[in-house]
């Protein structure tokens, strides 16, 4: 089942009551969900992520603006009505229920034509188990689960009700590290076998980017950018974006074009034909520097970090705005550490700069 | 080790100290009283030990009296007052406006004295040669016939102590639920929604198990006060309760020991005993039912 927002806007009165300008938490969304696709939406905390989610599933009812699963508009349907399967951030699984009652659970609430019989429930759920690998714990409560374990039980009882659309609060937010990669693979894996409509929600870019088909990029309730994640890593429409995405984070530089040249300090980087003379932000990705004597960006080299498969070198430079500049280079290359500072050449596929007032993407 | 050892029982010495004074020492007084038969508060004396005191009492028709309406008492008001609270907190929770307004109201009756309340009730129950009371007139309106509720008839008498009791215990059970109520996380009702479950099933699947230790806290305290109650009965119904035929097992045992010339210090331990003997088996029993029925871990 496709998802498509169409214009959907969401504002909350402000708490404080003198204050009478509403809370935008989500403005004007529209996009297309392609149906059976996992899509993550992306944003620093408060950026309205899960009002979006709440809007889908029905829970927040929108200010302005239409949601559509496939071709029927779902905006005036209650949320039981949607067929939405909702995973929350901290599960809200039943406590006094087994993991057997609690994936049960939705199916037990159908009634007239689509209530089941007891068997054909049992093997609903026994299935929706085997699915996220948990029908061996179907007799225990809650509270005997890990975190993980319950993550799928949640999901489990997502899914077990066959929904058009499912949706997950930061999934793996909640979960240690370790814990956090298996079960991101998980999500992946269930999803391709179900082949239902993901959406689930992440402030973590590394999650998002593993996993998604989609992403889709927020901040302050704006969406910034859509698309594959390998396509947004490469091409960010604006600083936010281009921030927000890779670890370790894009170095960011003060510079200016001049007679179509970036300049960073008064090194002229890269060519620019297509650029107007004016002041800059100039990001480079950690993997777009190629140390090279006769390099044209030069900068203080603070310390290396042998990784064994890569090095990264780790300098600064007075028009950086990040504290120290990362950039990763293969192990074989060999840094003169005595010389106290490394010249660069840098990868135009991996440099991109961005208007100093609007910090919006420059093609050049 | 050691040295800990005597720090310890040294900080406790002050509780263990007034403890064994007012409440062991008294205890086991009591225990020694009810075995001796017609001991005397002024001369300190009794003439023989035996079973005699607890025979009496329990062939006493006042102490049968006592004991049948304590037990009505209980078995009418803790789950009536129970499930109405359980009704109001409910509500309570599920308004916005005026919800702060309704929840003083409910809550006025717990910092009301209890023989106030009581003169209140007499007013609205009490027929007497000038007035039938408010709820008499009620009863007439819908073409009933009068009834003295404070010096009538038993089960008449019985119904207002019930009422009374049940709208006195009451503000301190809505508090306590509506906490309870407010305590279920929101997640677990979106949950529910998402899963289109009905209404019902909301209440007795979700809502019910996870306040259930709130609500197993107030049916155990509920049971232990009204077993012990006494001043109700006194505020609706005058201090001879015998003759009203109202009187409670609490009531006896007062009546027992500053009765007619002095008292029977004897009987009045047996019948606390007796009393005593009761409320700690049905606190058992209930303890014993709430291990098997309370959610843990919510």
């Amino acid at each position: 089942m496709k998802v498509v927002l169409d214009g959907l806007t969401k504002r909350f009165p402000n708490r404080n009551k003198k204050i009478k300008t509403e809370v935008v938490a989500v403005d004007n969304f529209c996009f297309e969900i392609p149906d059976g696709t996992l899509v993550g939406l992306l944003g620093p905390s408060g950026c309205g992520k899960s009002t979006t989610l709440n809007l889908i599933s029905g829970l927040e009812k929108p200010t302005e603006g239409r949601v559509f699963f496939g071709d029927t508009d779902v905006t005036e349907m209650a949320p039981e009505d949607r067929g939405v399967g909702l995973v929350f951030q901290n599960y809200a699984l039943y406590p006094h229920l087994t993991v057997q009652q609690n994936i049960m659970f939705p199916l037990q609430n159908f009634r007239g034509e689509k209530k089941l019989t007891k068997e054909v429930m049992l093997v609903r759920s026994l299935e929706a188990a085997k699915l996220v690998q948990i029908d061996g714990l179907m007799e225990r409560k809650p509270n005997e689960l890990s975190g993980g374990q319950q993550q799928r039980v949640a999901i489990a009882r997502a899914l077990v009700k066959e929904p058009k659309v499912l949706l997950l609060d930061e999934p793996l937010s909640n979960l240690d590290a370790r814990l956090r990669l298996q079960t991101r693979e998980e999500i992946r894996r269930i999803q391709r076998e179900t082949k239902v409509t993901t959406i689930f929600v992440t402030h973590d870019q590394e999650e998002a980017m593993s996993i998604s088909d989609l992403i889709v990029v927020m901040k302050d309730g704006k969406v910034h950018q859509i698309g594959k994640p390998q396509e947004v890593y490469d091409n960010p429409v604006n600083l936010f974006v281009a921030k927000f995405l890779g670890t370790p984070p894009i170095n960011v530089f003060k510079g200016r074009v001049k007679n179509h040249m970036i300049y960073i300090g008064d090194n002229a980087i890269l060519k620019a034909e297509k650029a107007d003379d004016g002041d800059v932000y100039v990001g480079i990705r950690p993997e777009g520097f190629i140390p090279d004597e006769n390099g044209e960006l030069e900068v203080n080299l603070k310390g290396l970090e042998v990784m064994g498969r890569d090095t990264t070198i780790v300098s600064d430079h007075s028009d950086c705005e990040n504290v120290e500049i990362r950039s990763i280079v293969s192990a074989e290359t060999k840094i003169d550490t005595g010389a106290g500072t490394v010249r660069f050449k840098v990868k135009p596929a991996k440099t991109y700069i961005f208007d100093a007032g609007t910090e919006e993407r420059i093609y050049y | 080790m050691k040295k800990n050892n005597i720090k310890g029982w040294l900080y406790l010495l002050p509780a263990i100290l007034f403890l064994s004074i007012f409440m062991i020492y008294p205890l086991i007084d009591v225990l020694i009283y009810s075995f001796e038969e017609g001991y005397n508060f002024a001369s300190q004396t009794h003439n023989g030990t035996g079973l005699y005191n607890y025979s009496y009492v329990l062939h006493d028709t006042y102490f049968l009296q006592a004991l049948k309406n304590t037990f009505i008492l209980v078995i009418i008001t803790v789950p009536l007052s129970t499930g109405t609270a359980l009704l109001i907190a409910m509500a309570l929770s599920s308004i916005k406006k005026l919800r702060e307004l309704f929840q003083t109201v409910f809550f006025l009756p717990y910092v009301t004295n209890t023989l106030a309340v009581g003169l209140v009730f007499m007013i609205l129950f009490k027929k007497t040669a000038y007035s039938d009371g408010m709820i008499n007139l009620l009863i007439n309106f819908f073409g009933g016939e009068s009834v003295d509720f404070i010096d009538g008839p038993y089960w008449a008498k019985m119904f207002v102590l019930c009422i009374y009791t049940v709208w006195i215990v009451m503000p301190f059970k809505i508090l306590i639920l509506t906490g309870a109520l407010a305590s279920v996380k929101d997640d677990y009702y979106k949950a529910a929604k998402i899963d289109s479950t009905p209404k019902w099933r909301v209440f007795t699947r979700i809502t019910l198990p996870m306040i259930s230790p709130m609500i197993f806290y107030l049916v155990i305290t509920g049971f232990i006060g009204a077993f012990k109650a006494y001043s109700d009965a006194v505020a609706l119904f005058g201090t001879d309760l015998n003759a009203a035929q109202m009187n409670t097992l609490v009531g006896y045992i007062y009546d027992m020991l500053y009765g007619s010339s002095g008292g029977y210090p004897s009987y009045a331990s047996a019948a606390a005993l007796i009393l005593f003997c009761i409320v700690l088996t049905i606190t058992c029993i209930n303890l014993m039912v709430s291990r098997k029925s309370v959610v843990k871990g919510v």
